[in-house]
């Protein structure tokens, strides 16, 4: 299990190839990355993300853990950034190994719902219109309960 | 105990991070201390379904004990992912 927050741009690309090239014994491997995206209007500048230093790492490492303890995984990848991003930009990913594709995909799906509302992270978005904190959505928070 | 502050709560607070000396048992006694001090912390507490709070870095509810926590963070809904 890996786990890092970081200010830095990630590559993605190579962090699947090298998640995916180091099991002999995983028969799937699921990858999921978020990227900032563009408003509607076409005006957002950039998205900032706030994050709790000191708590961060641990609330993932938590979901990380949890994900491996209820799916039959070989390994679990979660990359999170913070600072300032612009559209296009990738703000985070997770990868899932493990040997039959069910338990990648649904761990995968079960880090993504819990990252969205219980990772200290706060999405700020700067555009054309003035700076707005991004709501949690109602959605999110109910698909939790589906685990 | 240090109090911290994100995202729009830090904002109507306007510092991240303050030292409070409390004999507050519960973030709920703590938010109504807060609450009587100052006007900001009136604002940003007046809708605590609008808030989340972790204890030592633990995301918790309001009834929860602060004795002998070192540290109390306040916050809206988180927006990972």
């Amino acid at each position: 299990m890996r786990v890092t927050v970081q200010e830095a741009p990630f590559d993605f690309g190579r962090e699947a190839e090298d998640f995916a090239s180091g099991h002999h014994d995983m028969g799937a491997v699921v990858t999921f990355t978020g990227i900032v995206r563009d408003l509607a209007t076409g005006d957002l500048d950039a998205m900032e993300i706030e994050h709790y230093p000191g708590m961060t790492q641990k609330a993932l490492e938590k979901i990380a853990t949890e994900a491996l303890e209820r799916w039959s995984l070989g390994d679990v990848l979660v990359i999170h950034r913070y600072g300032r991003m612009t559209p296009g930009e990738k703000i985070m990913m997770v990868a899932t190994a493990a040997p039959h594709r069910v338990d990648a995909f649904e761990a995968a799906e079960f880090l993504m719902d819990y990252l969205k509302s219980r990772a200290p992270f706060w999405k700020k978005e700067h555009g054309g219109q003035g700076t707005n904190w991004v709501a949690a959505k109602d959605e999110d928070e109910a698909a939790l309960t589906r685990w | 105990m240090d109090v911290l502050y994100f995202a729009w709560v830090r904002e109507r607070i306007g510092v991240p991070k303050e030292r409070v000396e409390t004999s507050a048992k519960t973030v709920a006694d703590l938010v109504e201390e807060l609450k009587s001090r100052e006007e900001r912390y009136e604002v940003a507490f007046s809708d605590l379904s609008a808030l989340r709070v972790a204890v030592d870095q633990d995301l918790t509810d309001f009834d929860a004990s602060i004795e002998g926590a070192r540290e109390v963070a306040f916050f809206p809904p988180m927006t990972g992912g």
